[in-house]
């Protein structure tokens, strides 16, 4: 059995109003930085796996990403697995 | 007729939906565990009360939607008996798919925790089936992340089979984004399934279920639902 690690990035799909992300966009030009524009706010998760192969390893968190991590409906999720 | 009212870790309504059902409604009540793996019998209509199962950690109603009470909890719902869900108890009903859409942060990211009107849209339910078509009632809210959000055939296959049960409305029964708390689509502020036996709303009732609470206008839900069921 093999251990990898992953990192999972999740974030409100496009189209779907951030309002986390708006709010912090206008503290942002509040506090002088007009440039910065289409804040979104996210979750960082990450978990190890015990699997026998990365494909393996893969299925498990994108499992656990569908059902519980993220929610499809409106969330995108992108994972990162590597061996360690 | 018999309520069966679930207690989550971090649920904060149940006693009070308690209160609505035993005190107010004079109907018979069990308080039922997140532990349980099993709804007794002789349950009419389970209560999801408000609060914030499991801390809100991860999304609102994520956690609780494995809770081992749950599993029973759909099979119940997919074998027709009334589930209502209140306030953290519509978004664990959206986490576990047995309502459509999600619940979102509030347009204002604000916590609102105020009275609002709400318009009945549909009055054939088992839980408005005393309520005059659109009549308004007048029922607090008080959540963080009540927008409700579906994708554009959802909402539109709601509207067309009347699924769509309160919306906020002013206290005239306009619909009015003046009047929308939290940035909802249609200003939805309660959904039934499909089937109609599973409603999600996140105002509540059961907070304004006696006047000596202020107002008694929740109190029609929960007889509606008594009704239903002695009349079956």
């Amino acid at each position: 059995m093999k251990k990898f690690k992953s990192e999972v990035k999740i974030t409100l799909r496009e189209g779907i109003l951030d309002v986390q992300g708006k709010t912090v966009e206008n503290a942002l030009h509040s506090m002088g930085i007009p440039e910065i524009a289409h804040v979104r706010i996210g979750r960082f998760v990450t978990t190890e796996i015990s699997a026998e192969t990365q494909e393996q390893a893969f299925e498990i968190i994108d499992k656990a990403c569908r059902q519980l991590i993220a929610n499809p409906i409106i969330e995108d999720y992108f994972i990162e697995l590597k061996e360690i | 007729m018999k309520f069966g009212v679930i207690t989550f870790p971090g649920s904060n309504c149940d006693h009070d939906a308690i209160f609505a059902t035993q005190t107010c409604l004079g109907e018979e009540v069990v308080n039922l565990w997140h532990k349980d793996t099993q709804i007794p019998n002789d349950i009419d209509c389970i209560v999801i009360p408000g609060g914030f199962s499991y801390g809100d950690y991860l999304r609102c109603g994520a956690i609780a939607r494995f809770s081992p009470i749950m599993k029973s909890v759909v099979g119940f719902a997919n074998r027709g008996g009334l589930v209502i869900g209140i306030c953290n108890g519509f978004q664990i009903l959206t986490e576990a798919q047995l309502l459509p859409g999600v619940l979102l942060r509030n347009t204002n990211m604000r916590f609102v925790c105020k009275d609002v009107w709400l318009r009945v849209e549909n009055t054939t339910t088992p839980f408005s089936n005393l309520i005059e078509k659109n009549a308004v009632l007048r029922i607090p809210i008080a959540h963080g992340e009540g927008n409700y959000f579906a994708d554009a055939d959802t909402i539109k296959r709601l509207e067309d089979n009347n699924q769509i049960v309160f919306r906020y409305s002013n206290e005239q029964g306009e619909i009015t984004d003046m009047a929308n708390p939290n940035g909802s689509i249609n200003n939805i502020a309660g959904i039934i399934n499909e089937k109609g036996n599973v409603l999600g709303m996140m105002p509540h009732p059961e907070r304004y279920s006696d006047e000596i609470l202020g107002c008694d206008d929740g109190l029609i839900i929960f007889k509606s639902i008594a009704n239903y069921i002695h009349s079956k």
